[in-house]
């Protein structure tokens, strides 16, 4: 497959990855992707053509343990780790701006 | 007596037999890891591990516990979580992360009566093959300290081959237990998938990571897998029924077993010594009554690209729960959301660790999927049934571990490409979910150690532990030590 790495892509991406960089990473990473998928373009070689695709080593479909309630973390131990909250919650910017 | 001469099985019966106490086995590893020689260490948790050991002292007096492994000082690799101990997976994003629980296996340790006295360095998030992507700087092969220690369990090869702690745990995605301990002269179990509870371990590649031992011989880390393994409620992918119960001694049967030897994997980009001493490995499994038989492993020229497709695509969901918000790095100043997502991930993550998830967000977005992410899972699903044919010819492979030996550091970093493909004879492992043992065979013309490893079927962990028992046996590769130590 013949994939346009260009500054679109890039752009593209660093969107979908929440990442965001320079202009020489960025030219960087244009030369990286251009070597790393042009590796991955062997298996445009390979016949799959009926093979199920395979997400894991083995199938274990609802692995269900006994539904018992169990206690949960408590909430002050996690909120050690944020960044920012008020002692009940995370504190973030707004998701909208203005 | 001189602690980080005896292995760890030996160090808990002179424990046990009252040669030793547990706080002079702590304290002497205690010693080693503040040296920090190798920048194995990330952390050392000395008030704990003295705290611990006094308890754990009493608790063997008392004969209240009866692990072989009792008394034992371990290290862990810092993406695998202690609770009240700072977990960072060797990254700015989780510099100040300390986890609130314990991984199960930390349980399972501490049941056994072990010590966790510190954490130990990786690349970062677990991506690399060299341990330079850790941002706490590049771990030391203690052979060689211009080289690299491998990776991405790097710490805890260096750590272990240079017996400043008996044992440790490290994790394997695509050859991060088996590389490196290849790379440093140690011995490490990659178990079958679903082995060894993945709780508290934090994830790169969900369906290819797996936790398991390192140690300086098999009969250590086949005892420190008996501890860490078995069914887990809080991890429904650990689908093993009960531990395994290795028994720690020796085994001097021949293996009577029947190894298949990848005539492919010796050909155009293997250094010679490296062939040379793998070959040498399958001789002595002959001389030893085993039958030893060539073929051709198939789809060699995919396993990379449908390795590093579902590795990275993997990881760019895994790591999107980093967004400096709930934990981990935070940009300050950063006035939207979307700005706090995007700066936080800029500046906490590092460059490799960024190329896979561009990489994982390129092959899941719509237009590529097919072509990429899809084809990749039918070309898992063929290395799989591919493997499977062949553990109805054989009862294991014998391959090399790396394709060379450890290179300098600096040497490879900046081509992604050439490292990566350096995992060529690891990664279909992880792919099919297999168990490996990873054994030192040799030393090439540098004076560097050089690996094989033992595939086997799903859970057959304890014929290749036996076979690897009868190999240590025979040889003395595993009992030399960086600085000439035996």
């Amino acid at each position: 497959m013949n994939v346009p790495i260009d500054d679109n892509l890039i752009t593209y991406l660093e969107d979908l990855s929440y990442l965001t960089f320079s202009d020489d990473e960025k030219n960087r990473l244009k030369a990286e992707l251009k070597d790393i998928l042009g590796c991955m373009a062997r298996l445009g070689e390979l016949n799959v053509e009926n093979v199920p695709e395979r997400s894991h080593p083995f199938d274990n479909v609802n692995a269900f343990r006994e539904d018992d309630a169990l206690p949960s973390f408590d909430r002050g131990l996690i909120l050690q780790n944020a960044p920012e909250c008020d002692g009940e919650a995370f504190i973030a910017p707004s998701a909208v701006a203005g | 007596m001189m602690t980080h001469d005896l292995s760890a099985l030996e160090l808990s019966r002179a424990i046990c037999a009252g040669k030793l106490s547990v706080l002079e086995a702590v304290s002497a590893a205690i010693r080693l890891a503040r040296q920090n020689e190798h920048n194995a260490f990330l952390s050392v948790a000395e008030e704990s591990s003295v705290r611990r050991a006094k308890k754990v002292q009493e608790q063997i007096n008392a004969g209240e516990i009866h692990s072989p492994l009792a008394g034992v000082p371990i290290a862990l690799k810092d993406n695998i979580s202690a609770a009240g101990t700072k977990t960072t997976c060797a990254s700015k994003m989780l510099g100040g992360y300390t986890p609130v629980y314990n991984a199960t296996v930390v349980d399972k340790l501490e049941r056994a009566g072990m010590i966790v006295i510190g954490k130990l360095n990786m690349d970062e998030f677990a991506m690399g093959g060299s341990g330079e992507t850790s941002a706490f700087g590049t771990v030391l092969n203690p052979w060689d300290k211009s080289r690299v220690a491998g990776g991405s369990s790097a710490g805890s090869a260096a750590a272990a081959a240079s017996g400043e702690v008996p044992l440790a745990l490290g994790s394997d995605t695509g050859g991060s237990i088996r590389q490196p301990c290849s790379f440093c002269g140690a011995t490490g179990i990659k178990p079958t998938y679903g082995a060894v509870s993945r709780y508290g371990l934090i994830a790169y590649a969900s369906s290819l990571d797996q936790i398991g031992p390192i140690a300086m011989n098999i009969n250590d880390s086949a005892a420190l897998l008996s501890v860490i393994s078995g069914p887990d409620g809080k991890d429904s992918t650990c689908i093993i029924d009960k531990a395994f119960d290795f028994p720690g001694g020796e085994e001097n049967q021949s293996p009577g077993v029947k190894i298949g030897l990848p005539r492919n994997y010796f050909g155009d980009g293997i250094d010679e010594d490296v062939k040379i001493a793998v070959l040498a490995a399958a001789k002595e499994f002959e001389a030893a009554g085993a039958v030893v038989e060539e073929f051709d492993m198939p789809l060699t020229d995919y396993m990379i690209p449908a390795y590093y497709i579902i590795a990275c695509a993997e990881a760019s969901s895994n790591l999107s729960r980093y967004d400096g918000l709930k934990y981990g790095y935070r940009k300050d100043g950063a006035n939207t959301l979307v700005d706090v997502y995007r700066h936080s991930r800029s500046e906490g993550f590092g460059i490799e660790v960024k190329r896979r998830i561009m990489l994982g967000s390129f092959v899941l977005s719509s237009g590529y999927y097919d072509a990429y992410y899809k084809k990749a899972l039918q070309t898992r699903a063929l290395i799989k049934d591919a493997y499977s044919k062949l553990f109805e010819r054989f009862d294991m492979i014998l391959s090399p571990v790396a394709p060379t030996t450890a290179y300098k550091i600096g040497e490879n970093i900046d081509d992604p490409v050439k490292m990566y493909m350096g995992d060529i004879f690891t990664v279909s492992v992880n792919l099919a979910g297999l168990p490996a043992v990873s054994l030192p065979c040799g030393f090439d013309k540098e004076g560097l150690p050089v690996g094989f490893q033992l595939i086997g079927d799903f859970f057959a962990e304890e014929k290749l532990i036996r076979a690897a028992q009868v190999y240590q046996n025979l040889t003395d590769h595993h009992t030399k030590r960086p600085g000439g130590r035996c």
